[in-house]
């Protein structure tokens, strides 16, 4: 399946400091076109499109914004979730950089839709040299009048892998711990401040003007029967080519692997940072969705070289170190994983190890309070059931291992 | 539920946000004293435990002096492949001091930090708010010359 621009259609084509070069492209068309739809229109067109969140969890998207502008409350938010902090993703940055307005524009007609007077963009602290770039995209809109009622602010993060979360989020834009909250109520009964809210993902915000310029018809007919449209992916690890990659969905990892980023001798990959799964190299042909595998577009290749120990170890480190420290079985369970973790990685594990790790992250899974805690034994499972071998040959010598 | 805190924008000036307030005098002094947190408490009317959880959560926010330039070098899993561990050592060799450390003249902060969406061009670190990728060892020490 091909490469596509949707997403990135305007990436290297505009300028990102001249708003004159977005309307040369259609830019606010979309929103001029929404406001003559009603707002139920306007969300019915992104639930026949099919557009699923793109920030890892795949929620429908127009679901979403009917809950939000279906929920009681005159006061109501949209938030753009730009706290990109996944292992291996910079595909929202790579868009910030190049495209500021047409986020501009989504987020203003996703405030339409909900009947949002304010939106924010929560910006991670590591991307505060795109502020500028940002706020200037906001204030030619804004001189232009091209936002109507609407509003947007920025609001940073300040260094916390874990406010990518979407409850944790709202947490820190209220200027407290980003910790993660227990739900129901979900953001778009009770969000920011108590308040109906949607959260989108920079990149799901992306599809909305193409959509409702387009048709949700012409966006459905992209990708498979439940993953519809393109995906952008940003590929690095032990590849000749690192970069983002824009691809319609059910495309093939082997496509973007090998094709495309031009990796060889590819040992595994790892789709969706350190929350996603591990594919060996035997399951390369794998479709690229939502039915299989998807996250939020990382993919950390890997070659033949690497040690699966180490990566799953470092993987569990962040996680731990990232981990809010709310729920028992985030908090806990990560770190202990990391324990064990480091006695495989010095040849010191033991035979029931295996046992306990494969307890103890059935219980994460089950039981922690976010995603984080629920995804944080991926890793370890996906290479207890593919990679098994490189635990026990770290296994202590009288265990029967065979110490490096 | 707490109130909504009014309208808050990015410089923010809002007199109930705890964190852009945490923020805003960090900005100002470099780091958060324990004078600093104490005053903001007061001004909120919460509890200093609380002015302390917030500034203590966020990576961004010192609890300590500070140098005049923080230098963060990327740990996560593509830097790593890229053989971050090398950057750091030559980081360490030409400042003298290793991660979490500020150097005597106050030139230099060093940390660690996760994955700073440069894996594109890993190994990558931030000086400041400025990224730096494609390193190698040999370019570090004309790097961190043209900071003063």
């Amino acid at each position: 399946m091909p490469e596509e621009r949707v997403v990135l259609r305007n990436c290297q084509v505009i300028r990102p400091d001249r708003i004159s070069t977005y309307l040369a492209r259609d830019g606010f068309k979309a929103l001029a076109k929404a406001r003559e739809m009603t707002p139920d229109g306007v969300i019915e067109e992104i639930k026949t499109s099919g557009l699923r969140g793109r920030g890892g969890a795949g929620f429908p998207c127009g679901l979403k914004w009917e809950l939000a502008k279906n929920a009681r409350g005159d006061e109501k938010y949209v938030i753009c979730n730009a706290d990109e902090g996944e292992i291996g993703t910079f595909k929202d940055r790579y868009i910030l950089e190049n495209d500021p307005f047409t986020l501009i524009e989504a987020v203003a007609v996703a405030g339409y839709a909900i009947g949002a007077k304010r939106g924010y963009i929560y910006l991670r602290a590591e991307y505060h040299y795109l502020l500028g770039s940002l706020l200037k995209a906001i204030g030619q809109a804004r001189k232009r009048d091209l936002l109507g009622g609407f509003d947007i602010d920025i609001r940073e993060g300040a260094g916390a892998y874990v406010c990518g979360e979407e409850s944790a989020l709202m947490d820190s834009i209220e200027g407290k711990r980003g910790e993660v909250r227990y739900r129901p109520p979900f953001p778009p009964t009770r969000g920011l401040w108590g308040k109906p809210t949607i959260i989108n993902n920079v990149e799901t915000l992306m599809n909305i003007p193409q959509i409702i310029l387009n048709g949700a018809r012409w966006f459905s007919q992209m990708g498979t029967e439940r993953s519809k449209g393109t995906k952008v992916f940003s590929v690095s690890g032990d590849v000749r080519k690192p970069g983002v990659y824009e691809l319609v969905l059910g495309s093939l990892l082997r496509e973007l692997v090998e094709d495309l980023a031009m990796a060889e001798r590819v040992k595994m990959v790892q789709v969706g940072g350190a929350t996603g799964r591990i594919i060996p190299y035997s399951m390369i042909d794998t479709p690229l969705s939502f039915e299989t595998i998807l996250g939020a577009g990382a993919i950390t290749v890997f070659n033949e070289s690497r040690d699966t120990i180490d990566i799953v170890h470092k993987t569990l480190e962040f996680l731990a170190e990232e981990c809010c420290g709310k729920c028992a079985p985030g908090r806990e369970g990560t770190g202990a994983l990391v324990e064990i973790l480091g006695r495989f990685s010095r040849g010191e594990g033991e035979t029931r190890d295996i046992a306990v790790v494969e307890q103890l992250s059935q219980a994460m899974m089950l039981s922690s309070l976010c995603g984080l805690g629920q995804a944080a034994p991926t890793a370890v499972i996906d290479t207890l059931q593919h990679f098994r071998g490189d635990y026990e040959n770290r296994l202590r010598e009288e265990q029967g291992g065979v110490t490096a | 539920m707490s109130k909504p805190s009014g309208r808050v924008s990015t410089r923010g000036k809002s007199n109930k946000n705890l964190l852009l307030l945490l923020e805003e005098a960090q900005n100002k002094s470099g780091y958060l004293s324990q004078e600093v947190m104490s005053k903001i408490a007061r001004s909120l009317g919460s509890p200093i435990s609380e002015v302390y959880g917030v500034a203590t959560f966020y990576s961004f926010l010192h609890l300590k002096p500070q140098g005049r330039n923080i230098i963060r070098i990327c740990k996560s899993l593509p830097c790593f492949l890229s053989n971050s561990d090398m950057i750091i050592s030559s980081v360490e060799r030409e400042i003298g001091i290793r991660p979490g450390e500020t150097t005597a003249d106050g030139r230099f902060s060093f940390e660690l930090t996760n994955c700073i969406g440069a894996c594109d061009r890993a190994p990558a670190m931030m000086i400041n708010s400025e990224v730096y990728g494609d390193l190698t060892p040999e370019k570090i020490s004309g790097i961190l010359r043209s900071f003063e």
